[in-house]
């Protein structure tokens, strides 16, 4: 699936929109700012997401435990490590999602398709549940709050995020990890998922050991996933159950969808749009604004299932 | 510590008779999936807008049983006109498509709820008052009329497939449903018969479970998750299996909340959805294939 | 059999330079045939040059990008396949495929209970039938899957009767069936053609195909290459050789 555009239009394209990405902060209003630094974290779990959905065939719907352990791990970390450290956060979170990743994996290799998105559904739910109810450990219902690390790199410098800083330092991660991903789906290795994807028996009698790959997709994605979720942590300082409950892995899948599964930056343009008719139809709305926005999803579900950028790739390409 | 005989045996009935609302729930599912393969992620919307339809029906008319009759016929037109709007263009296209499109006609539906009836809880009154002893506790005659209830639609639900035309052509398209279209029978009409019987089922079980609990919008995702467990342990398109399933499951749960909250007795049903998944995938209460 | 009669000029079923895919496959790449009511016509070829897709176009379950299918002079292209099924075209595909959890008579009730249909009618025509395969009247409330390949077989048969079809596509109908089978299934067809029910038969049966049919069509690569009356070929078989490669 690799792109029919020159690599020379790609990295202008890229930084271009890298560009816009970082003058953002300084010339748009705070609530807009934060509104851009979430669409790159939900983007970015949505990137993970699609590392399964569109590389290698499998559906997650269960994504929200991997960002889910990745919050809480980082809020683990920021409350319990004294002083509180980014990278520890980091480590701690990423992590986190990395453990539950091996179990999922484990499952991964033995259940197809939906009986796989069932699971993973019910493994979410399972996490919700010792999530909310575990209240000494985890604050239950009300969630953990504390507060922002500092940005420091010992012995270089240390300086406290403001909002900018912050903005710049989620689009850096993001990006990179945008860059390690695209390469990961471009190399020999992605070659492989996107052949089980296509025709997993006919790949499995080549003789690629389909079990190892599909476990190292779901180790990628996870983790991946959890760095989204240490993203989220710090940004807004707080972490809650809700974030680990299912609806979250539907607005995932939702976002590869809407923005075009396989794509990679698909995702967070699907991201980008759901937040955006989100937000526009709560001002028109009010309350019931999920109502139309429902409604938007299933008629792309049905007229454009390639999702936003493949129908613009398609465009493109003729 | 020793649980009293009477705990045991009241959370025996109570599993007996939530097992039979889910096995209502679940069939509906499981004939829907088993004809179409269509996993209807909204199918507890469907139980959530039935009980609604319940409510408002018991409010206007004050009759239990008409609410019951009104909420299964509304919910039945209404499952297929979504089928044939939402799910026939889909036919025939990767799986993860219908499996989407249910996702946000849930969206939908459940944001409906919240917009025409609030998030204040709504309740259904009991048709039948009264309890019986057991030992030295009072039990609701209402909760064994609803399992006799649930038992009698799904027997009818049997009947209807086993005898009589309809029946025949909906066990066929179910079989192969490229044959029975060649034997003239019309599948795509089969399809929506098919999920708006689903669709009514799981209105009646949302109407008897209503003076259970209260209605409120978001009750439909914990019966969409227990009713896919179900049916998937009870095997996927498998009627039989799938009431054996919800009683199972229903009965561990009840048991389970003697020592644990309810919230958390569902790990039980996950915990068995992951075992059977792992060693009897093609269903619990189905004999493995060779 | 009697002899050839050529293709009459309102045929029942007219085939013309469809294209089929099965994805990029381009499997038929412009056939054409005809059937004329009662006729009996063979299609033979080697395995995978589109017999069956042919067979399958017809009955609507295989859309073509290109071509036209008509029944009666009307176009049938691209209707639905229980549509064709009600107006009289019936079905008895390559491995027969019965409802293997319907019993034998609930298989035959699925094309039996038809609107406009009496009672009596469907009475006589389950007579009809049992008559034809009494084995089937012996096992009618056994599960379809626990018949025998040759019962199978003739269950497919007997359920796309119950459609009192005008014309009845059989694809490969004796593949797999012992010698003895084979002929009780060259007996059916005769009674079919005696009753007025066209029939276009796939085949790799040569010797039942030249003795069954009036006429022959030859299909290599997706493409009908030779088409004679079955007197014809009789006389002078190297033709199917030439194609067949037996």
């Amino acid at each position: 699936m690799t792109s029919a555009r020159s690599p020379l239009a790609f990295w202008a394209g890229f930084a271009i929109v890298l560009g816009l990405l970082i003058i953002a902060p300084l010339v748009l209003p705070e609530f807009w700012r934060r509104f851009v630094t979430e669409i790159l974290i939900w983007g970015l779990l949505a990137m993970s997401s699609d590392i399964l959905i569109g590389y290698t065939g499998m559906v997650s719907f269960g994504h929200s435990a991997f960002f889910g352990l990745g919050m809480y791990g980082a809020a683990a970390a920021l409350l319990t490590v004294r002083p509180p450290n980014l990278w520890v956060a980091l480590a701690y979170g990423i992590v986190a999602a990395a453990v539950v990743a091996v179990f999922v994996a484990y499952f991964s290799t033995r259940l197809r398709e939906i009986y796989f998105g069932i699971t993973t559904l019910v493994f979410s739910q399972i996490f919700y549940v010792i999530i909310f109810t575990w209240t000494e450990v985890t604050g239950g219902e009300n969630g953990l709050t504390f507060s922002r690390p500092t940005l420091s790199v010992p012995g270089l410098f240390s300086m406290p995020f403001d909002s900018n800083t912050l903005h710049w330092f989620v689009l850096a991660v993001v990006t990179v990890s945008y860059l390690v991903l695209r390469r990961i789906t471009q190399s020999p290795f992605g070659m492989v998922l996107q052949s089980i994807r296509e025709n997993e028996p006919r790949t499995r009698a080549i003789g690629y050991a389909v079990e190892r790959y599909k476990i190292v997709a779901v180790m990628l994605s996870g983790l991946f996933a959890g760095l989204a979720g240490v993203l989220y942590a710090v940004q807004n300082r707080f972490a809650a159950p809700d974030f680990v409950f299912f609806v979250v892995s539907g607005e995932v899948v939702i976002f590869n969808v809407m923005g075009g599964v396989g794509t990679l930056v698909g995702p967070i343009v699907g991201a980008a749009f759901f937040l955006l008719l989100r937000e526009g139809c709560s001002r028109f709305f009010t309350e019931y604004y999920l109502i139309p926005v429902g409604l938007i999803f299933i008629a792309m579900v049905i007229f454009m299932p390639q999702g936003l950028v493949g129908v613009w790739r398609r465009r493109l390409n003729q | 510590m020793a649980i009293p005989f009477e705990q045991i045996l009241i959370q025996t009935i109570n599993g007996i008779v939530t097992g039979m609302i889910l096995a209502l729930v679940a069939s509906g599912l499981t004939l829907i999936f088993g004809i179409m393969d269509v996993v209807n992620f909204a199918h507890g919307e469907l139980f959530m807008l039935g009980a609604y339809v319940g409510v408002v029906t018991m409010v206007a008319t004050g009759n239990f049983w008409l609410a019951l009759l009104t909420a299964i016929i509304v919910l039945a037109a209404l499952g297929a006109i979504i089928q044939v709007t939402t799910l026939r263009p889909l036919l025939g296209r990767d799986p993860l498509t219908t499996i989407l499109a249910t996702f946000g006609l849930s969206l939908v539906l459940q944001n409906y709820a919240l917009w025409q009836f609030g998030p204040v809880a709504r309740k259904i009154p009991e048709p039948i008052t009264g309890h019986f002893t057991l030992f030295y506790l009072d039990y609701p005659w209402y909760r064994i009329a609803i399992a006799l209830l649930s038992a009698a639609i799904i027997g009818g639900l049997y009947l209807f497939l086993k005898f009589g035309t309809y029946g025949i052509w909906i066990r066929a398209t179910t079989q192969d449903r490229v044959m029975a279209a060649a034997m003239g029978i019309p599948v795509p009409w089969v399809h929506t018969a098919v999920f708006a019987i689903g669709a009514g089922m799981a209105a009646a079980s949302g109407v008897l479970f209503g003076p259970l609990v209260g209605v409120n919008h978001a009750m439909g995702l914990d019966w969409t998750l227990k009713a896919f467990i179900v049916v998937v342990v009870g095997g996927m398109g498998n009627l039989g299996g799938s009431i054996a399933a919800s009683i199972f499951i229903s009965l561990l749960e009840a048991y389970a909340s003697l020592w644990v909250s309810p919230a958390q007795a569902v790990i039980v049903s996950f915990v068995v959805l992951i075992l059977t998944l792992l060693f009897r995938p093609t269903g619990l209460f189905v004999p493995t294939p060779k | 059999m009697s002899g050839a009669a050529p293709a009459t000029a309102s045929p029942l079923v007219s085939v013309e330079s469809i294209h089929t895919f099965y994805g990029k496959s381009h499997i038929l790449h412009g056939v054409s045939l005809q059937v004329g009511r009662g006729e009996v016509v063979g299609l033979l070829g080697r395995n995978g040059v589109g017999k069956s897709t042919t067979l399958k176009t017809v009955m609507g379950l295989v859309r073509p990008s290109q071509g036209e299918v008509r029944y009666e002079g009307q176009h049938i292209t691209g209707l639905q396949p229980h549509r064709l099924a009600r107006i009289g075209i019936g079905y008895v595909p390559e491995d027969r495929r019965i409802f293997r959890l319907l019993t034998v008579m609930e298989n035959l009730r699925t094309g039996l209970d038809r609107h406009g249909v009496t009672e009596d009618r469907k009475q006589a025509l389950l007579d009809k039938v049992y008559e034809y395969f009494p084995v089937l009247a012996d096992r009618r409330n056994q599960a379809g899957g626990t018949l025998s390949g040759g019962e199978q077989q003739m269950l497919a048969i007997a359920r796309a009767m119950m459609l009192e079809p005008k014309i009845i596509l059989l694809d490969e109908p004796t593949e797999g069936l012992m010698p003895r089978m084979v002929s009780q299934i060259r007996h059916i067809i005769e009674a079919l053609h005696r009753e007025g029910v066209a029939i276009l038969l796939v085949e790799q049966n040569v010797p039942l195909t030249l003795e069954a049919s009036q006429r022959i069509y030859i299909m290599e690569k997706g493409v009908v290459r030779h088409h004679a009356p079955a007197a014809e070929l009789r006389a002078n078989d190297a033709v199917i050789h030439q194609y067949m490669g037996v």
